[in-house]
């Protein structure tokens, strides 16, 4: 070695094998970390990017990388999308952000999520959404954020026509709508609505009237003891009521609109009431909005004074696919999006209603939105869609639902007719 | 004798060997599924990769054609296909005939044309969704600017208007399709029959009803064949524009529902074999009178 200071020829030659093989071999060692695909909310909303950017920090904090794919804007579209995938047994996707109601179609697709979560931490979540996503003792998925129906109503309108509170009933509610729309009107704002809805022939109408029903008095459509209750005088009382609203506080359109059409009228300032999701109200609060400090939130009214308030129950759940290769690291990053920490700042951020009941105490939380203090309250008072009953079939008695429920809205059927056609394939469905 | 029956075997032989290929991928690729759809057809068949398949008879078609949806989809396809390509096929004449005259910037009309065909259809349907908006939708606030309309129409919320825009839409699109398939038969018409029609003292109307229509008759029909089992399938329109509404499904649309919505083979399959019978009566009555008018 001494008497030879320059490398040898041989000794050139290992070492660049080794700097080759070195070369080789580190982005195997990088790559310790593995892709989790993520079907998460549409990134086409607030929702869907905030999702993708929390995502992307647990990738960061893991060393896994997290593949997002967006989702279809309309629930329905969603629900046929993944059945493909789960019929097709695909291991493509490890994480499914999945609906409420989706659990029973879910369930045999689902890894047990018993066997990454803890029971302590399962016992932070609301105990009635663990019991939804549970079918047969296998727990389908965790609770991302909750959702109930509420009704928003502007302040300053209500001010300035004299009332003092939000509407008690529907009947007041079509009756405030009505002076409020037609004083707005001659006051120089043609476009201007009393009372926007989703009336779209999709999942959406099943919600807004499944509310419409159960507050007067009609039922859930089919009872948790697998008996159809829709065809009932109630219930053809609150599609009536429904109809007449279309045309007169409500637009024409609205039997062709989701909550993004609704929304987009309301935030443009042109609508007095709107029944949503909790999720407009951050959108309407932003300070950039027209609205923004001229309305506020509250329980949906109740159908005729006998009535009840009623919220139709919805939220997003995070599902582990059983054909996923790394269930353990897709599990991990459910926990973490559902973790009281990140479900704090979905609160803050998109004011979406928390699955954890701790997290409603929280200041922050509550200073974002003072009217989660209701909130608990409204979540007791939700009314299930339902799937526990139907499992499988939960799809087909929603389709049958919202196409009657959209064709009494479009004058194209009668109530009583409506009735009979959601009964008759119900009862099909659950016999 | 002997030696002539050998070349005729040999010659059957290799006409087989060498047709071989496409008989092939013709089993495998229309034979194949066609009879697996028949078989599904047949089954109560869940695709939800729990319930597994059972025999069922003719359950499934019964159920179809029991289900009032069912034959609004097929009367709302029917009135879309008839409707849509009777307006096409004039539409598209009257444009092939203006095409195929001397004019300057006539390259530049032919381009033209065929943008609204080139747009995918789920895309210029989107947008036409947006354009017949109830509030905010430009057809709207033109119609009711120019006091054409009293007030906005909600387009899409009811068949009675909803059917009517999406027929519009669809010739819209549709027509530069024919047009141009139409224009190329009219450009195999010689020119020197009008030349002779001309000196006959033919006017340009009698020229229309004499020479253009009969020999471009040919043409006409293939391109309606092509129309009509395109609209009798349409689904793409109708799923975006007015997607969901029950009443206001196609054939294609009811189809999808069964099979992806409620992963229903069994109905679905049923559903598809329903549809392929009358698109076969519809090709059987296009060959019929395509052989009649020729013979």
């Amino acid at each position: 070695m001494s008497n030879n200071p320059s490398p040898s020829y041989g000794r050139i030659l290992s070492r660049s094998f080794l700097a080759a093989a070195t070369a080789l071999l580190l982005p195997t060692a990088l790559r310790a970390g593995v892709t989790i695909h993520f079907a998460g909310d549409s990134d086409v909303g607030e929702g869907g990017r905030w999702t993708k950017v929390v995502a992307e920090e647990w990738a960061k904090k893991t060393g896994n990388t997290v593949d997002y794919i967006s989702r279809p804007n309309d629930a329905s579209a969603t629900l046929q999308l993944f059945q493909q995938y789960w019929a097709a047994k695909s291991g493509d996707v490890d994480v499914y952000m999945i609906d409420v109601i989706w659990q029973g179609i879910a369930a045999a697709h689902a890894a047990d999520l018993k066997k990454y979560v803890k029971d302590d931490e399962i016992k932070d979540y609301f105990p009635r959404i663990i019991e939804n996503n549970t079918v047969k003792g296998k727990l389908v998925s965790l609770p991302l954020y909750t959702d109930a129906g509420v009704l928003y109503y502007r302040t300053d309108l209500l001010e300035k026509y004299g009332y003092k509170e939000p509407p008690k009933t529907w009947e007041e509610l079509a009756e405030m709508a009505k002076k409020i729309q037609d004083g707005e009107r001659q006051a120089g704002k043609p476009d201007f609505q009393g009372f926007v809805f989703e009336g779209k022939a999709s999942e959406s109408v099943t919600c807004n009237a499944i509310e419409w029903v159960y507050s007067y008095g009609g039922g859930t459509i089919i009872d948790p003891d697998k008996k159809v209750t829709i065809n009932n005088p109630k219930a053809i009382k609150a599609l009536e009521a429904a109809k007449s609203w279309v045309g007169t506080i409500s637009p024409q359109g609205v039997v062709s609109y989701g909550e993004e059409e609704a929304r987009n009228i309301w935030q443009a300032g042109n609508a007095a009431f709107m029944r949503n999701w909790p999720y407009a109200y951050a959108l309407g609060q932003d300070p950039k909005s027209v609205i923004s400090g001229k309305f506020a939130a509250t329980v949906l009214p109740k159908g005729g004074a006998d009535g009840k308030n009623a919220a139709c129950l919805g939220g997003w759940q995070l599902m582990v696919s059983a054909y996923s290769k790394n269930a353990d690291a897709a599990a991990d990053l459910a926990r973490f999006l559902c973790s009281a920490e990140i479900q704090k700042r979905r609160a803050v951020d998109l004011s979406e209603l928390p699955t954890r009941p701790e997290v409603y105490k929280d200041p922050d939380v509550l200073a974002k939105n003072p009217w989660f203090a209701n909130a608990v309250e409204i979540l007791n008072n939700a009314i299930a869609r339902p799937s526990t009953v139907t499992g499988v079939d939960y799809n087909q008695v929603s389709t049958v639902f919202f196409q009657s429920v959209n064709k009494v809205l479009t004058g194209g059927e009668s109530s009583q007719q409506a009735v009979t056609d959601v009964e008759r394939v119900a009862k099909r469905i659950v016999r | 004798m002997i030696k002539e029956i050998d070349l005729y075997a040999r010659q059957k032989r290799l006409a087989w060997f060498l047709i071989m290929p496409s008989v092939i991928v013709v089993l495998l690729i229309i034979a194949y599924p066609t009879i697996q759809v028949l078989v599904y057809s047949l089954l109560k068949y869940k695709l939800d990769g729990v319930t597994p398949p059972s025999f069922v008879g003719f359950d499934n078609f019964a159920f179809v054609l029991s289900d009032p949806d069912w034959w609004s989809a097929v009367s709302n396809t029917l009135i879309f296909t008839v409707v849509s390509v009777v307006l096409e096929s004039i539409l598209g004449l009257m444009i092939a005939m203006v095409a195929n005259s001397k004019f300057k910037g006539r390259t530049l009309l032919r381009v033209a044309i065929l943008v609204p065909w080139a747009i995918p259809t789920v895309v210029s349907a989107q947008v036409w969704k947006w354009m017949v908006n109830d509030i905010y939708g430009v057809v709207n606030i033109v119609l009711t600017d120019l006091h054409i309309l009293p007030e906005k129409i909600a387009w899409l919320a009811t068949p009675a208007t909803a059917l009517p825009v999406i027929i519009a839409v669809d010739v819209w699109k549709a027509t530069p399709f024919m047009a141009l398939l139409l224009l190329a038969g009219l450009q195999l018409i010689p020119k020197d029959l009008y030349e002779a029609g001309s000196i006959d003292g033919a006017t340009k109307v009698r020229q229309f009803w004499a020479i253009t229509l009969p020999l471009v008759t040919p043409t006409l029909l293939v391109a309606l064949i092509f129309r009509t089992l395109d609209a009798l399938r349409v689904f793409d329109i109708f799923y975006v524009m007015v997607g969901g509404q029950g009443n206001m499904a196609t054939m294609a649309v009811y189809n999808q529902q069964q099979l992806i919505s409620f992963l229903d083979a069994g109905v679905g399959s049923a559903t598809s074999v329903i549809i392929l019978v009358i698109i076969m009566l519809f090709v059987i009555l296009y060959t019929r009178f395509s052989r009649t008018s020729f013979e």
